[in-house]
């Protein structure tokens, strides 16, 4: 299925992107994970949750929605 | 569950007191109110290893973030007894001493107002995708974490 991925803050800088859209045929997230870091290395070691659809999501969730987000630590207020 | 349609909690840039003045003061009409409440989030000039944070620049995942904006909304008027309740959040550059986060909560008594604001601002600082880059004075950066 085709995904559209977003980054923010700390995650578009490693990436140097803030969207983008990717061909993914597994199933979990975790797999989408490792699909990605294969794609940005710069990702690996950093701290961040995803996000499926606006909703966090954990690591073996599947991947059934096609807007994913990669979202690092929350800064608001 | 009463419903409210998820409104654009977001602002470009900072807060004005101006703005907040006149928030308090559209309120003047609403004569069941006998207490607000009001929660501004300053940008602090933070000193980290010798630098001083001139400025935060605000990136959010916005769609998400307003639904999450409206989630703690409705979850507020379900725990706590509030005429009124509204927030606005910056987008883009704050400088320190400006302010980047405004709540404010009304109610007929005073003790409710007390315990929903500290709900709400503590639910938005764990749950709203809200980004923050800490832009020092001599252009470097890193990014912020709420602890």
């Amino acid at each position: 299925m085709q995904l559209n991925i977003k980054y923010y803050g700390l995650l578009a800088e490693a990436t140097n992107c803030n969207e983008e859209v990717i061909e993914f045929s597994k199933s979990s997230v975790s797999e989408l994970l490792d699909l990605l870091s294969e794609k940005h290395p710069n990702l690996k070691g950093k701290d961040f949750q995803v996000a499926q659809n606006q909703e966090i999501v954990s690591k073996d969730s599947i991947v059934n929605e096609s807007e994913i987000a990669l979202l690092p630590p929350f800064a608001g207020g | 569950m009463k419903t409210r349609k998820p409104k654009n909690v977001f602002k470009d840039g900072a807060i004005s007191s101006e703005f907040i003045g006149e928030s308090i003061a559209k309120h003047q009409s609403k004569t069941s109110i006998g207490a607000h409440n009001i929660f501004l989030g300053q940008v602090r000039a933070d000193e980290i290893d010798g630098k001083i944070i001139a400025a935060i620049e605000y990136t959010a995942y916005e769609d998400m973030a307003n639904a999450k904006f409206h989630e703690i909304r409705e979850a507020t008027f379900e725990k706590f007894n509030l005429t009124c309740m509204h927030i606005y959040h910056s987008l883009g550059m704050v400088k320190t001493g400006e302010i980047c986060l405004f709540v404010f909560v009304s109610s007929p008594r005073r003790k409710e107002v007390f315990k929903a604001l500290e709900y709400v601002v503590e639910e938005i600082k764990a749950n709203v995708p809200v980004f923050g880059k800490e832009l020092f004075e001599d252009a470097s950066h890193q990014w912020k974490v709420n602890t």
